[in-house]
């Protein structure tokens, strides 16, 4: 009686410490998407419209693309000190069950400039900020509450099952949790970092057309 | 309260305007309501389903007059805040009022109210909602309202006195750090007993001035009966916790036998401990 207690005691402890892990991770790679998102969303319209600073630096040198890189780079930046910093906090209170944990910075860093990029060249395309409380509320919200950050997406049902596996979010969560787990294997790391590349890259195109059409022509 | 305060100034010319302007952008009005449902079906219906019943109820049933009593906080909180210092610090809106017969009272009157409205607004369609999802389990529900709108006014006061305070938007960050962990704290996680047994969270749950928002909202849906300590179950100990590295190895083993990290959630392992009571926290 008392071993079974026992081993159920350990059962609920060990259950609840990877449910835990499993949250926290996905608190994570959900913050570096609002991050990523919102570095990249009211900053840029104001570069563009409001303060204009973006018109400032096109006078010197600076090119268009400088100026995309230039802030992915700042993003890229924030994200790794508030992942770094959110990563240590996670080891002290002990959700780290794998020395590969390190590497959730990374991914943390691609999961946010995965959303940066695109979200830029959005920015950069619409009128007025009204567009924002549209792309927060049906765009950022349900990502951060449906991706598999609280709980798995085979709980969705069909249709919305197969969005959620088409998010970035998605596949950074499943990324970061892998590392802070321990259950990474290489196939499917690589598998999630290439299409968090390929947002990247997508992103990047696209901000470079907004860009250009907003700014030089 | 606000009617006749509305009644004897002129702050109704303002709610007015702000209704005028609200034609235009719609959608962000519209949108605010979709912000609790997301959470309800996320939380409530996806989580819920590892948690179990809480104190009798389904978790979604549960956590749904919180968060109803969170979006009122959120609703008032943003309308009052970050509207309010745009307005008076970037759109000059108040300056140009202060021009007409209105005076600052009148203000203050009109956006206290206008934030209510807004509050009651979300409010409704989510209790509309809500019910219909077959989560309210007493006619008292209606009363919800009300309580929603009393928490709203709370907190529409707060915000727009503080909005006075604040220098930049950087200050905004400042009063994120207040809100959110009551939003957190006070009603979704004392269910899951994440953090209501270490002394530091207790301390910060006993310090949050929220306590009187959820029995409030709680008893219009008939069952907020409970002790304070029934609600809030005692957590795990932190040093008996840590003292126990085995479990830990447990959990890593199972991981290392590359199950998925939700199998060991999911509930076939036979009966999930929180239901048992062994493990409420």
């Amino acid at each position: 009686m008392d071993l079974a207690l026992r081993s159920f005691e350990y059962w609920a402890y060990s259950y609840r410490r990877v449910w835990r892990a499993s949250i926290a991770t996905g608190i994570l790679a959900a913050t570096a998407m609002q991050i990523g998102t919102f570095e990249s969303s009211y900053p840029i319209m104001a570069a563009i419209r409001w303060t204009r600073q973006f018109h400032a630096m096109l006078a010197t040198p600076l090119r268009v693309r400088d100026l995309i890189v230039g802030h992915q780079l700042y993003v890229a930046c924030r994200l790794a000190v508030v992942g770094g910093i959110y990563l240590v906090i996670l080891a002290v209170f002990g959700v780290l069950h794998s020395p590969l944990a390190i590497l959730a910075l990374p991914s943390v860093v691609l999961v946010g400039l995965a959303y940066s990029g695109p979200v830029s060249a959005v920015s950069a395309w619409l009128e007025r900020d009204e567009g924002f409380n549209a792309l927060f509320r049906f765009g950022v919200i349900p990502m951060f509450l449906f991706s598999g950050t609280f709980f798995p997406v085979t709980r969705l049902p069909h249709p919305f099952r197969e969005i959620a596996y088409a998010t970035p979010l998605w596949n950074g969560v499943d990324l970061t949790r892998q590392f802070t787990l321990g259950t990474a294997t290489l196939s499917r790391s690589l598998a999630h970092t290439a299409y968090l590349l390929l947002w990247i890259a997508a992103g990047h195109v696209l901000a470079h057309r907004t860009f250009r059409r907003r700014l030089v022509t | 309260v606000t009617a006749f305060a509305v009644s004897r100034t002129r702050g109704h010319l303002l709610f007015e305007r702000n209704l005028m302007v609200y034609r235009r952008t719609w959608l962000t009005l519209i949108s605010g309501f979709f912000e609790p449902i997301f959470y309800l079906f996320s939380l409530g219906l996806g989580l819920g389903h590892f948690i179990g019943d809480v104190h009798g109820v389904s978790y979604a049933a549960y956590i749904a007059p919180a968060l109803l009593a969170s979006s009122a906080m959120n609703g008032a909180v943003y309308d009052g805040m970050t509207n309010v210092f745009w307005k008076l610090r970037y759109g000059k809106v108040y300056d140009a009022m202060l021009a007409t017969p209105m005076g600052p009272t009148d203000v203050a009157v009109g956006e206290t109210a206008w934030a209510q409205f807004r509050g009651l607004l979300y409010a409704t369609g989510f209790v509309i909602t809500v019910a219909a999802l077959g989560l309210v389990e007493s006619w008292w529900g209606v009363l919800a309202l009300p309580a929603a709108v009393v928490v709203g006014f709370g907190f529409a006061g707060m915000a727009i006195g503080t909005s006075t305070f604040i220098r930049s938007w950087q200050d905004f960050d400042t009063v994120q750090l207040v809100q959110l962990p009551m939003f957190l704290f006070r009603h979704l996680l004392p269910a899951l007993g994440v953090s209501a047994g270490d002394p530091v969270a207790r301390a910060l749950l006993a310090a949050l001035p929220r306590d009187d928002a959820r029995p409030l909202v709680h008893d219009r849906h008939g069952r907020a009966g409970e002790p304070r300590e029934r609600r809030l179950p005692a957590g795990p100990r932190p040093l008996r916790d840590v003292a126990r590295p085995a479990a830990n190895g447990r959990a890593s083993a199972h991981l290392a036998r590359g199950s998925s990290p939700w199998a060991i959630v999911d509930s076939n392992h036979g009966p999930p401990p929180y239901q048992s009571g062994a493990l409420t926290n």
